[in-house]
């Protein structure tokens, strides 16, 4: 470990020291997840290149932030969310600033649904999908815990409208960490989309998002989940999700990264139940020196599992995408079928992409490709393009939107898909977007 | 015999490294059609792509003039707003891209050139389909990628609507009848003779006689080695049907 990094994961552990004597009562689960995630991180520290799993990516732009523990003191209503968050779903909203909850902003679900902050809902335990000793940042997110959200839909219940988790992260002054924690439980047989929203406000020095989000899907559940970053172009973020598939259940996952300096996307999905199925979709933009990495693994654990991953990435200026994606058969896990592709489109000459599908098959009786493709402007397109009276530079953004179109029309509401396309673009053309 | 719209003169021209076009002489005037013909590697697509300002097309001598103005100096997408549109050959597919979204994108192009006002959704859906009865295109086709999955006919058809929605001054069509059957010929012949008036211009390059039965031509200009070395009528393109390309092959070698 370098000297920077060894620095900074001491400031981190302070940080949770602050955290636990600013709020030293945070009820039973919270205080086990701070508890062994400070162990964790204390014994890991910051992860260094010299990890496999961080070899394409170093924190140097996260050991460079003077990082104090952020305040939630941001001017929030609800205008300034429909701008920064749109399309707001009304109807199952929870708001967090800086990872603590405004609560005159939520909005109570119709129905049954239960949306409560981590605090008042005291979920007993916490933390079954991700293991802080294998996973840094996200034993660090354990060790600063103070809230996050519950999201539980019962058994049976068919949700008409999404739930929309909005984290809005500011740093008025100086460079402030966050560590929001989600937790959703699919009921059996329930149907519903989340959207978990990352925006900021402000403008403002870097602020650093360090998510958890463990998800379980019950027998026959049918739910589909956004992770949206669309922070400033400074902000760094890092998230740690994990699924848990139960039989027969069917869950799909759009992981849309626009924004951020420095982003590390953790994705982990078992299928641990016979016949369960998932839809892994990634969109990842780089401009600038911007830098975004997603790990995944699918773990099919048991026979009949089927599980379709399809990243695209969009890099242009000196950005740099990682893309590291592992599918693991088990021995027990036949009749699997599982696909996994990573095209990029390089916009520029000085972008870099390090790309790695992985493979690891147990079983003889599956069906598995992977496959990663870079590849550029199709100039023949976009010479069809501007002899229709289209400008080479409208010819570019529309080929470019058709490259990411397949991700972003298939998220969850068309809403949502043409907010998402009209930031992508800005993000591109040179607009903040944000 | 009005001024000409488009006007060669020794038009000299490489694709790529190679020297294609040899000194072609070629006058357009307002309303006429003139046929292309020629064999294979006769220059005929080079021509076009010069024409529509195709990246990788060098011109090394000679002058193109369109409307009195010097074309070669303008973009390709300057050449399609002041009104040249090349049907392509093999119209290029754009997976993601509805074909709604891009037609619009590209009428508008256009429109905003000419000083109109730009067409919203509701009016361009209307004009669309007006002119999608002319090439009886399937509505299903606006809604779908562009070219992607199209057959080949409705790929054809597809550029004559472009064509059509775009009514430019000069309709460049490359071999827009290869690869068709007599039905999905007539059809797209159909909707080029709904363009056809008395200020339009056409250039049709084809391999074929068979495309000039529909689309009557003022002149056909046979093309070899990238040079025209005959043009007449439209009985020329009846002689060339009986006697082959051999028969100006050996003209222009002797």
């Amino acid at each position: 470990m370098t000297a920077a990094l060894a620095a900074a994961s001491e400031d981190l552990l302070a940080l949770a020291d602050a955290v636990a004597a600013r709020d030293p009562a945070p009820g039973r689960a919270i205080a086990a997840l701070r508890r062994d995630g400070r162990t964790a991180f204390e014994a890991s520290g910051l992860p260094h290149t010299g990890l496999e799993e961080w070899r394409y990516t170093g924190l140097s732009p996260l050991t460079a932030l003077d990082l104090r523990l952020s305040e939630d003191d941001a001017q929030i209503d609800r205008a300034l969310l429909e701008r920064v968050a749109t399309p707001v779903f009304a109807c199952g909203l929870a708001v967090f600033a800086n990872g603590r909850p405004r609560n005159a902003l939520w909005g109570v679900p119709a129905g049954d649904v239960e949306l409560a902050s981590l605090r008042e809902a005291d979920p007993g335990s916490l933390a079954c999908g991700v293991d802080p000793k294998l996973h840094p940042l996200a034993a660090l997110n354990g060790a600063m815990t103070e809230d996050g959200v519950l999201v539980r839909i019962p058994d049976g219940a068919q949700l008409e409208h999404p739930v929309h988790l909005v984290f809005v992260s500011s740093s008025p002054g100086t460079s402030s960490v966050s560590c929001p924690r989600v937790v959703i439980e699919a009921g059996a047989g329930c149907r519903a989309v989340v959207i978990q929203d990352h925006v900021c406000v402000g403008g403002g020095p870097a602020h650093f998002t360090n998510a958890v989000t463990e998800v379980a899907v019950g027998e026959n559940a049918d739910l589909a989940f956004a992770l949206v970053q669309r922070e400033g172009e400074a902000d760094i973020h890092a998230s740690n999700l994990a699924v848990r598939q139960e039989r027969d259940s069917r869950f799909a996952s759009h992981v849309v990264t626009l924004g951020g300096r420095l982003v590390r996307n953790d994705l982990t999905v078992v299928l641990a139940g016979p016949g369960a199925e998932c839809v892994l979709n990634g969109l990842y933009v780089g401009t600038g020196e911007r830098l975004v990495d997603n790990h995944t693994l699918v773990d099919h654990a048991v026979p009949h599992g089927t599980s379709h991953e399809l990243y695209k990435g969009v890099l242009s200026d000196a950005s740099r995408g990682v893309f590291r994606g592992r599918v693991v058969v088990r021995p027990d896990a036949q009749k699997t079928d599982a696909t996994q592709q990573n095209p990029n489109l390089l916009l520029s000459d000085g972008t870099e992409i390090d790309t790695k599908p992985q493979l690891e098959i147990h079983a003889d009786d599956v069906k598995c490709s992977h496959g990663s493709a870079i590849g550029r402007i199709d100039e023949d397109a976009l010479f069809y393009l501007r002899t229709r009276g289209i400008g080479q530079r409208d010819a570019r953004a529309l080929l470019t939107r058709g490259f990411a179109a397949e991700i972003l029309g298939a998220l969850p509401g068309e809403a949502l898909a043409e907010a998402l396309t009209a930031d992508f673009i800005a993000r591109l053309s040179g607009g903040t977007g944000a | 015999m009005g001024d000409a719209l488009l006007e060669l003169r020794n038009l000299h021209a490489r694709a790529g490294e190679a020297q294609i076009l040899n000194g072609i002489d070629l006058v357009v005037r307002p309303g006429e059609v003139h046929a292309i013909m020629g064999p294979n590697g006769s220059g005929k697509s080079t021509l076009a792509c010069v024409l529509a300002g195709r990246p990788g097309y060098t011109v090394t001598d000679g002058s193109v003039r369109f409307e009195g103005r010097d074309l070669l100096e303008l973009e390709a997408e300057q050449r399609a707003r002041e009104g040249i549109f090349l049907a392509f050959q093999y119209p290029v597919e754009i997976p993601g891209v509805t074909n709604n979204y891009f037609l619009k994108a590209s009428v508008n192009a256009v429109r905003e050139h000419r000083g109109l006002e730009t067409l919203d959704a509701i009016d361009f859906l209307a004009l669309a389909k007006e002119k999608m009865e002319i090439v009886e295109m399937p509505g299903d086709l606006m809604g779908r990628s562009v070219n992607e999955g199209f057959s080949g006919g409705e790929k054809k058809r597809n550029e004559v609507l472009q064509m059509l929605l775009l009514e430019p001054k000069l309709a460049i069509l490359d071999e827009t009848d290869s690869g068709l059957d007599i039905d999905a010929l007539r059809v797209v012949a159909n909707g080029v003779n709904a363009l056809r008036d008395e200020n339009r211009s056409m250039l049709v390059i084809t391999h074929y006689q068979r495309l000039l039965d529909y689309i009557v031509p003022d002149q056909v200009h046979v093309l070899s080695e990238g040079r025209i070395q005959r043009s007449g009528g439209k009985e020329l393109a009846h002689e060339l049907e009986e006697k082959g390309y051999g028969w100006i092959e050996e003209g222009a070698s002797a």
